[in-house]
């Protein structure tokens, strides 16, 4: 109005707000609605009354929650916002003032009672606002939360548990199965985890979390499970049911590497691929590979478990052979990112270098005479496979005496035996199941795990999901490099990550560089 | 000196009565203590009368006066009006006027001098103002408030306003009414006109009044050393002056 004012030229008188005494008191106070100063009112009305002053609340010692009636509790900070907040939500009747400030006041925390100092505004008298802090009292009980006097109860209590197997004889799947969990942390909220003959069992406090994890494998591996529950107790009053659940996971007992002869009913299904292929990749689907036509088909969990053939031949039973002579490739395809050569191969076997064999092959790429190469050996080996049998039987000229699998780079790693790797792996907190007789052999385990990482090293594809980190003893050698023309292969430095370290001198950065893929 | 009293219970003590240097109206209550009240202070000095102004008890705000005359509304029974005319002394005039504003207590505040009118008031209601009490009118607000009799209680020494009047608006009222002027509270509240009824050596006040307003009341108007006996003594020697 006073812009208007002195738009329109209108002289607008200064009006200065005179004092008047206060009615009870006689100080000399501007003049309010109550005609009363301050003092004076505050003595007359007191806006607290009817308030809360003081109030119990639980706290749980364990977990460091408290508890909001009926049920929930809240996880809070000593003298935290969040405690502030359940703090004032658990006073009554605060909705009859205005609240305008809050905050703590100092208590040493052994005496058990938080202070709180509230501000709150509220209209008295002919239309006064009066503003009038007081202090809340709250006393502190220690009551331990639910979850937490079950587990004090019985520590190794569980409701859900997934047992997670599969029917083959090495623990390959397992190890790589080990290294993803870590790297997404799927099983960060299992209680126990035990390791067992063909698999490894999860427990799990809430079925909710083993439903997650169950979640989580089936993106990884193809599974087929089942779920049951077992009564543990009842509660007639309130008709509540307290169940454990189990989980039985299957996982497929094809792996990477190994030779199946198809069922005809699903060689047909699949536009009559070749009833003899090799696995090349598992993930959530399978990936088979025809050898001599390289076509590729994909049968995912449904598909697979519908028929459940097993591998004819596994990787246990892969044989060393020299390779002679490579001719040209008659036919090169790629293959879901991997390229393939199809060529004729000259080779025999490291323990009978006598007898030739002239084979296809897939890896004409790869292979070059005076390579090694390890495959499967059909022509002497006694395969126990019905649909072997059956091929064998109805196919005029007979099965391929050998089929190649991978190129062998054993010679290259003598150079390198003894030296340590560059990266090192992580491993799961497992325990081991003593108590069924089983019959674990730590050397075997050491040789198989061995392979693994061979393996990790030799294919850069199973590395795109695993965190490998480097190995603070590894020291490039310098010679090394410089006497071969080709090294074994190995993981290269880039894709390592740096564990990070925190101490009280220096802390190192987790220097995540690029990964490859 | 001030005193505190009640009208049944109310503490409104200028609406049930009117109080001048001539004369003095209350209203008429179920028990006599109201009136005793005054007449304990006033007996033998001026007249008290009980009235009513067309029916309703709240004289002090429906009728203004001084001294010199009394205005009354349109609402005053004849009755009524002939009861005040014969009780008055006979130099008060007694004037009925016919004004839509007819509170006229609520829209007058007037000493003998000088009287503030409401700012609604007709041209003709103010002539006639000035004519029957013999004063000069002037039209104001108080405090942006517009009726001035309920806000504003006047004597010929002094004068109480509303408690949130501006510096510069007090200034300018006390010039144009030639008296000191204070703003405070009686009664605890802001409508002082309403709650005091005063005269140049006296002032009534409600029970709710506290002890510091009441010493505000006697230092604006002055009441401790005033005397009624000397006021009187130029009245009745103006009385005797007619009568011979």
């Amino acid at each position: 109005m006073s812009a208007m004012d002195q738009d329109t030229g209108m002289f607008k008188v200064q009006q200065t707000i005179g004092s008047v005494l206060c009615c009870k008191c006689g100080v000399p106070m501007p003049p309010n609605a109550a005609n009363m100063c301050v003092n004076c009112l505050r003595s007359e009305v007191d806006i607290t009354e009817g308030l809360q002053k003081s109030i119990q609340i639980f706290y749980c010692p364990e977990c460091g929650c408290y508890l909001q009636p009926p049920k929930t509790w809240i996880k809070a900070q000593w003298e935290s916002k969040e405690l502030l907040t359940f703090c004032i939500k658990r006073l009554k009747n605060l909705n009859k003032v205005k609240l305008k400030n809050a905050e703590f006041v100092w208590t040493e925390p052994h005496s058990k009672r938080i202070k709180v100092k509230l501000t709150v505004q509220a209209e008295v008298l002919n239309g006064a606002v009066l503003e009038q802090s007081y202090p809340v009292e709250y006393t502190v009980r220690d009551n331990l939360c639910e979850s937490c006097s079950r587990f004090q109860a019985n520590p190794d209590q569980w409701v859900a548990s997934v047992q997670l197997r599969q029917h083959v004889s090495h623990r390959r799947t397992f190890f790589y199965l080990e290294q993803l969990i870590l790297r997404h942390d799927a099983a960060s909220r299992a209680i126990r985890i035990q390791q067992v003959d063909q698999g490894i069992d999860f427990f799990f406090g809430n079925k909710s979390h083993a439903n997650s994890f169950i979640e989580f494998l089936r993106k990884v591996v193809p599974i087929e499970y089942r779920q049951d529950q077992q009564l543990v107790s009842h509660d007639v009053k309130s008709s509540l049911y307290n169940y454990k659940y189990t989980y039985s996971v299957k996982i497929c007992p094809i792996c990477r590497e190994d030779l199946i002869c198809l069922p005809s009913k699903v060689a047909s299904g699949l536009g009559n691929l070749g009833p003899l292929v090799v696995c090349t990749k598992v993930s959530d689907n399978i990936t088979i590979l025809d050898p001599r036509t390289l076509r590729c088909a994909f049968l995912d969990a449904r598909q697979y478990f519908r028929s459940g053939f097993r591998s004819a031949l596994t990787s246990r039973q892969l044989v060393k052979y020299f390779v002679f002579d490579v001719e040209a490739p008659v036919g090169e395809a790629t293959v879901g990112g991997q390229k393939y050569a199809l060529s004729y191969v000259q080779i025999a076997r490291e323990s009978d270098i006598g007898k030739m064999f002239y084979v296809q092959t897939h890896l004409g790429h790869i292979l070059k005479s005076g390579d090694q190469a390890l495959g499967y050996d059909i022509y002497s080996a006694n395969v126990n496979d019905d649909e072997m049998e059956k091929y064998r039987l109805s196919v005029k000229n007979g099965l391929p005496e050998a089929i190649l699998i991978k190129k062998c780079y054993d010679e290259q790693r003598e150079r390198k035996k003894g030296k340590p790797r560059a990266f090192t792996t992580k491993k799961l907190p497992m325990e081991m199941d003593e108590s069924r007789g089983a019959r674990v052999d730590p050397e075997k385990m050491e040789n198989e795990y061995e392979e693994f990482l061979r393996d990790l090293e030799e294919n850069p594809e199973l590395r795109f999901n695993i965190s490998l980190y480097k190995n603070k003893d590894y020291q490039e050698s310098e010679t090394a490099s410089m006497t071969d023309g080709e090294g074994a292969p190995t993981v290269p430095i880039e894709e390592l990550l740096a564990e990070l370290e925190l101490s009280e001198e220096e802390e190192e950065g987790n220097d995540e560089e690029d990964m490859d893929e | 000196m001030a005193t505190r009293l009640q009208f049944e219970n109310n503490v409104e003590v200028g609406v049930f009565s009117k109080l001048t240097n001539a004369y003095c109206l209350v209203a008429i209550g179920d028990s006599e203590n109201f009136y005793s009240a005054f007449q304990s202070e006033l007996a033998g000095v001026i007249p008290i009368v009980k009235t009513d102004i067309g029916g309703i008890r709240s004289i002090g705000s429906l009728c203004a006066g001084n001294k010199n005359g009394l205005l009354v509304p349109h609402t005053t029974t004849d009755q009524e009006l002939q009861h005040l005319r014969n009780s008055l002394p006979d130099q008060v005039v007694v004037q009925r006027i016919d004004e839509r504003l007819s509170a006229l207590g609520n829209c007058i505040a007037c000493n003998d001098h000088v009287a503030l009118a409401h700012p609604d008031l007709e041209k003709e209601t103010e002539e006639i103002i000035a004519d029957v009490l013999g004063v000069e009118v002037f039209r104001q607000t108080i405090a942006e408030k517009i009726l001035v009799g309920s806000y504003c209680a006047l004597s010929n020494r002094g004068g109480i306003v509303h408690p949130h009047t501006s510096v510069e608006d007090l200034n300018e009222l006390s010039t144009l009414l030639q008296v000191p002027l204070v703003a405070g509270t009686v009664n605890r509240s802001d409508v002082v006109g309403a709650g005091i009824a005063v005269n140049d050596w006296t002032a009534f006040c409600g029970s709710d009044t506290t002890a510091t307003e009441l010493s505000v009341i006697d230092s604006i108007f002055k009441l401790r050393q005033a005397q009624p006996s000397s006021i009187v003594d130029e009245m009745r020697k103006s009385l005797i002056d007619t009568y011979v």
